[in-house]
């Protein structure tokens, strides 16, 4: 299972004859992804690694079925492909691009909300569901098939923490990176509903970062409804306030966002909240 | 980017949102020539809060005490930021004092507008000790900020009359500036009256930094200093810290992560730096450049985990750029037996494990007697 797609998802890749799009949609293959169409304005009618590629969404999906979106298209193109991918209903839209203005992205959550598409992102690494499907830019080789879902705001400790669980013979139902960016589309409490409802999923891991109150909201949400356990791990515990570590999202603005709060948060919530990276496995071993 | 109070002015004038008549200067000979009627109130220009407490604000009721004053505010120091300039405006009679701003709201995802009758305040303080003294309103997307919506505002405020009617200008003027010049927040504290009428008092607007690209007649931004100028001109993301152990690694998670597990063991971080994700040979070695510089500095400590980013890209870099203090590597992911290979042609180990790493450099730092910046005795 895992949650939001699978084997049968048709990825459309928007931007897939750039640097960017054109290498990531060849990982994708490789995994076993289905992409079966690409968009790129200007280059209607050519084809990318033998994917067509079409001028609009709308011949796209009259042409191949696509069902998903993948979007690498620069920041200042950004919102115009992701409102086309909403409107033409592909779901989920994945949209790695990083550098997008905040007032674009409100924009596109906001189109997304009222037609029921799903945005994962912007500013993330996509998703991954071992032995089905990829969309995005995780890394191949680190998964495998398992009962550990995985959703997180940061790429690499992500990577990071899924590597540890696969060495120790762990595998993940679905790793879903929500993006570092202030506004996103999915939350972790959405994601946590998906895991939630999902019958191959056991526990999930959720990697959190200093900014925002997303966390503090999941935990509100796993102690009314979560039934599975969760295990914690926060960035950013000696950040100092003011400062954006490398996320538009990581920001302290004065007393708010800080991981302590966080922390508290998930612990309150039932939560076991990891010190070190190297302590989320020996905590999910615990509660699997 | 935060903009200073005078640039927010200039601004909130470009969309006639009403603020006291005040000028800028650099000098206190340049008091002298200010056309302003007296007493003024004479502001530092710091982008760092807390600058009345800091006595960074103080009136004038001649021109001798305003050079006075300004003598004494120009090149102070305000937590760490010299004062540079001052903005000298004609001192008003404040009545009762507002708040308004519009912000980017990450829970509802909307550009909201809030409101305080308890304006010329700490606004955390009040929404965290009187939450029922703020008024909300999302800006629905798509639909806009309306006169409705500022009258609903104002109302809350209890505003009649004449402020009413410049409430609803000012907001809307305000919501207009927001989006059109993309600010993530866009503030008014205290919004007061004066002589019977709204005047913005204070400005404070900061910029999305993901949107400079838009707006190219932008002023520089000031808070960046010399080395996260130079970082962020390179398209790395780079923050200065107090320690002297510098870090760079891949993905800001990563890195943010790494600070706090050297500070785990006792170590102190000296910067922030995401080298990126797929980042090639050249981001590494701007990066391992830009780090080394800052005084003070150790030990430096690298921590990558090769997803899109190869090892052997990251090795190349860090063979190049030998670094003048001692270091530690920790490398692992794609393209790790390659990567190591050309660290160990050079007499580089890495390690694996990442906690054993921060430990290893943690004690380096304390061990070292070289030193950035410092002549070694």
């Amino acid at each position: 299972m895992g949650v939001l797609i699978s084997a049968k998802t048709r990825v459309l890749v928007q931007g897939i004859t750039g640097y960017q799009g054109e290498f990531h949609a060849a990982r994708m293959r490789e995994f076993g992804t289905q992409i079966v169409a690409g968009v790129t304005p200007g280059k209607g009618g050519t084809n990318a690694q033998g994917v067509p590629v079409f001028e609009t969404i709308a011949e796209a999906v009259a042409a191949t079925g696509a069902t998903a979106a993948c979007l690498f298209v620069p920041a200042r193109a950004a919102k115009d492909a992701a409102l086309e991918a909403i409107e033409e209903r592909l779901d989920p839209v994945v949209i790695i691009t990083e550098g997008i203005p905040v007032h674009d992205s409100v924009q596109i959550v906001a189109w997304a909300s009222q037609t029921g598409v799903r945005v994962i992102g912007p500013n993330c690494p996509g998703l991954t569901t071992p032995g089905q499907c990829k969309i995005g830019i995780m890394p191949n080789p680190l998964f495998t098939e398992g009962p550990v879902g995985v959703i997180s705001r940061s790429g690499t400790l992500t990577y990071e923490i899924v590597a540890a669980l696969t060495q120790h013979g762990i595998g993940e139902s679905t790793a879903l990176g929500l993006g570092g960016d202030p506004v996103v589309g999915m939350s972790f409490t959405e994601g946590l509903r998906l895991f939630e409802d999902d019958p191959q999923t056991k526990a999930v891991i959720l990697i959190g970062e200093i900014g925002g109150s997303a966390e503090e909201d999941a935990a509100q949400f796993i102690r009314a409804h979560m039934t599975k356990p969760v295990v914690g791990y926060i960035a950013g515990r000696t950040a100092p306030p003011g400062k954006r570590m490398g996320h538009a999202g990581a920001v302290i603005s004065g007393t708010a966002g800080t991981a302590a709060s966080k922390i508290a948060a998930l612990e309150a919530a039932g939560v076991k909240v990891a010190t070190l990276p190297s302590d989320v496995v020996r905590l999910v071993r615990e509660v699997l | 980017m935060k903009l200073h109070e005078f640039q927010a002015k200039e601004m909130f004038a470009t969309y006639g949102i009403p603020t006291q008549k005040g000028l800028v200067i650099e000098d206190p000979a340049q008091v002298n020539s200010l056309s302003l009627k007296y007493p003024v109130v004479l502001k530092a220009q710091v982008l760092v809060g807390g600058r009345g407490k800091a006595g960074g604000i103080k009136l004038a009721a001649t021109s001798e005490e305003a050079r006075a004053r300004a003598a004494a505010i120009l090149g102070m120091d305000i937590k760490g930021e010299r004062v540079r300039r001052l903005l000298v405006a004609e001192a008003v009679d404040i009545g009762a004092e507002y708040y308004l701003a519009f912000i980017i709201d990450r829970t509802s995802r909307r550009l909201t507008a809030i409101a305080s009758a308890a304006g010329g305040i700490d606004i955390e303080e009040v929404a965290r000790t009187t939450p029922e003294k703020i008024a909300r309103q999302t800006v629905p997307p798509f639909v806009g900020f309306h006169s409705y919506h500022a009258r609903k505002l104002g109302r809350s405020l209890g505003l009649t009359g004449t402020l009413l009617s410049d409430f609803v200008t000012i907001a809307g003027a305000l919501a207009k500036l927001c989006i059109a010049e993309d600010a993530e927040l866009a503030e008014i504290n205290p919004l007061a009256v004066v002589g019977g009428r709204l005047l913005a008092v204070d400005a404070k607007v900061i910029i999305d930094d993901n949107a400079i690209f838009r707006h190219p007649a932008l002023p520089a931004n000031e808070e960046l200093t010399e080395l996260e100028r130079l970082a962020r001109s390179a398209g790395l993301a780079y923050v200065e810290l107090d320690g002297d152990i510098a870090i760079i690694g891949n993905g800001a998670g990563l890195v943010m992560s790494t600070l706090d597990v050297v500070a785990h063991y006792g170590g102190h971080p000296a910067n922030f730096l995401d080298v990126g994700g797929g980042a090639s040979t050249e981001n590494m070695r701007q990066s391992l450049a830009i780090v080394v510089r800052k005084p003070g500095v150790r030990a430096l400590f690298i921590n990558i985990f090769g997803g899109i980013t190869r090892c052997d890209d990251i090795a190349r870099g860090i063979v190049a750029t030998p670094p003048p203090v001692g270091m530690v590597v920790r490398l692992v992911g794609t393209n790790e037996a390659e990567g190591r290979k050309i660290l160990e042609a050079a007499g580089i180990s890495a390690y694996r494990d990442p906690q054993e790493a921060a430990q290893a450099v943690v004690a380096l730092a304390a061990s070292s007697t070289n030193q950035v910046g410092r002549v070694r005795k």
